[in-house]
């Protein structure tokens, strides 16, 4: 990784072109601040304490308030996920046209992205809580007499997921649609498709490449929640997530070398699922549908 | 034909339903919050008993708002400030030359956009604290220098594109330096694209809680991690005062987004991965 650097200031033999040297501060902060931690976090995540080099590894995957984070952070993120790419799907389709609606839906779920997630658990907490507005709703209406308990347990994280995960996905495959050329659909109408034809033959193989990216940055984020999980969640059983395991180990037993071995097995974690959702693409879609504007 | 289209329109009716919903619930989100922060007492009922901004005070000083305040303002102008200083500059390499290494350098811009921040927040704090800049204002302003500065890459090169070369071969031919060409043409032609930048990188910053959360120390505290520890200490303080320092967070990243929505576009928020059209 030090070649990237080295590039950077090396450059051609030939007269030194001293343009490179503007990308050397932006270059070399990116190699200080983030290359670096990551390269010591995994060599310190060898380094335990005690024991010998691969004891994080068997301490976590033998502990048992830490390897079911995976699966608990995975049975979050997974269904949010696909509740988000699948409804943003059919509903920035539907909005794909320029109009003055567009832009106000736009505009509107712009907001609870950039409120963030610590605002939107303190309003569900407000809102979704037994004695807020949507449980006084449904108690006024009869439709479900029981009590209502959508805080402080799973699902009002997976709700919350949904709140912040839904606006992102739904904007991101909308600047996907909108990016492709909307002749190539009128040219399939002129021939007799209809919007579901259309959206099949047209839309689906040109949106694949941004659909599996879409899917891939929502999963992510959707896997490293933490301050919603902790906040609305029960942040010691059914919503304890991978990331509360690493920040606990870090800033709470103040053992880095645990805690970055966490984090190295979260980011594998993730990659191993974002290598398959972009090998699926790739198995399902070859050929030329790469390029929105043809 | 005439079934197809009933199902059409029903299908469409369902989506646009869904949608209603959701923005519904969403304003509805808001709104509990802020009536909640002007209650006196607010229990089980449809609207509070009573009505007073005292919360707002008693917020302001709990919680010491106005220090809060002067904090995130610091944090927020030095991260815009110093990620255009570095990030325009690598920018304009990146958009007009070619050098060896530099989709790998590419690649390492992209990653802090794509992994999340607390995967990478761990190590990266780990080792401020080393050094002992965790816990200060400058870790904080580090620490959201590092998904902030590619940010700027990422929306100032297609602005630098669009520029014509010649421009600034015409000011290098009257004898300008590097530094001088910078400040009197491109900087000029590039306010728009910087202006774009800043405002974006700005509204990211006030709402990046994972960074600042992981190196913030007592006094280094932004606003939104102010408002994370006291929703979750909730249990001793009166949630309508929590409530009154939401609506203190709400009121600044509104007015910024606003601020930022007129001279940007809302999907350019989250759409940072620009895909370029690749040859199958």
């Amino acid at each position: 990784m030090t070649s990237v650097a080295a590039g950077g200031s090396l450059a051609p033999r030939a007269p030194f072109d001293r343009t490179l040297l503007l990308v050397v501060p932006a270059a070399l902060f990116m190699l200080l601040l983030f290359i670096y931690p990551f390269i010591y976090g995994l060599i310190l995540s060898f380094e335990p304490p005690k024991g010998d080099w691969l004891d994080n590894y068997r301490k976590f995957f033998t502990t048992d308030n830490l390897w079911p984070t995976i699966w608990t952070t995975l049975k979050l993120a997974l269904p949010a996920t696909i509740v988000n790419v699948g409804l943003a799907l059919p509903i920035a389709f539907m909005m794909r046209a320029k109009s003055r609606y567009q832009r106000w839906v736009t505009t509107i779920l712009v907001v609870p992205i950039t409120l963030g997630t610590v605002l939107i658990a303190e309003g569900m907490l407000t809102y979704f809580g037994p004695k807020g507005w949507l449980s006084q709703l449904l108690q006024f209406t009869h439709l479900y007499d029981g009590p209502i308990r959508l805080t402080h347990n799973y699902w009002g994280v997976l709700i919350s997921l949904i709140i912040s995960g839904f606006p992102f996905a739904f904007l991101l495959i909308l600047s996907y649609i909108t990016g492709i050329d909307p002749v190539l659909a009128r040219a399939a109408a002129t021939l007799g498709a209809g919007p579901r034809e259309q959206f099949r033959h047209i839309y689906l193989p040109l949106l694949a490449p941004g659909l599996a990216m879409c899917f891939c940055l929502s999963f992510v984020q959707a896997y490293s929640v933490f301050p919603s999980a902790v906040l609305l969640g029960a942040p010691a059983g059914p919503t304890r997530v991978i990331s509360i395991a690493a920040y606990e180990a870090a800033f709470e037993q103040y053992d880095y070398s645990l805690a970055s071995a966490i984090a190295m097995i979260m980011g594998f974690v993730q990659l191993v699922i974002v290598a398959a959702v972009l090998g699926l693409r790739s198995a399902l879609y070859r050929g030329p549908v790469a390029g929105g504007k043809g | 034909m005439r079934k197809g289209d009933w199902l059409e329109r029903a299908w469409r009716g369902l989506l646009y339903g869904l949608m209603t919903l959701f923005v519904v619930n969403i304003g509805l989100m808001i709104a509990a919050v802020a009536t909640n922060s002007f209650a006196r007492r607010w229990l089980g009922t449809w609207l509070p008993e009573g009505w007073t901004v005292n919360w707002y005070a008693s917020a302001w000083k709990e919680f010491q708002l106005g220090d809060i305040l002067i904090v995130t303002v610091e944090v927020v102008f030095a991260v815009v400030f110093l990620a255009l200083l570095i990030g325009v500059p690598a920018a304009y390499t990146l958009a007009r030359r070619d050098f060896v290494g530099k989709k790998l350098l590419m690649l390492v811009f992209l990653l802090p956009l794509m992994v999340p921040p607390i995967t990478y927040g761990i190590p990266m704090a780990t080792v401020l604290y080393q050094v002992h800049l965790a816990g200060t204002i400058w870790g904080v302003i580090l620490a959201n220098l590092i998904p902030a500065a590619p940010f700027v890459i990422l929306v100032m090169t297609p602005f630098i594109e669009q520029i014509d070369p010649n421009l600034e071969s015409a000011a290098r031919v009257f004898g300008a330096s590097t530094g001088r060409m910078f400040l009197h043409v491109l900087v000029p032609l590039l306010a728009p694209g910087i202006l774009a930048a800043s405002l974006l990188v700005l509204v990211r910053t006030i709402a990046m809680f994972e960074l600042t959360f992981l190196t913030a120390g007592a006094d280094s505290q932004t606003l939104v991690v102010a408002l994370y520890y006291a929703v979750f200490a909730a249990g001793v303080r009166a949630p309508q005062s929590v409530d009154a320092m939401a609506m203190v967070y709400m009121t600044v990243t509104l007015i910024w987004l606003l601020i930022a929505l007129r001279f940007v576009n809302p999907t350019q928020l989250v759409s940072r991965v620009k895909e370029h059209p690749q040859p199958a």
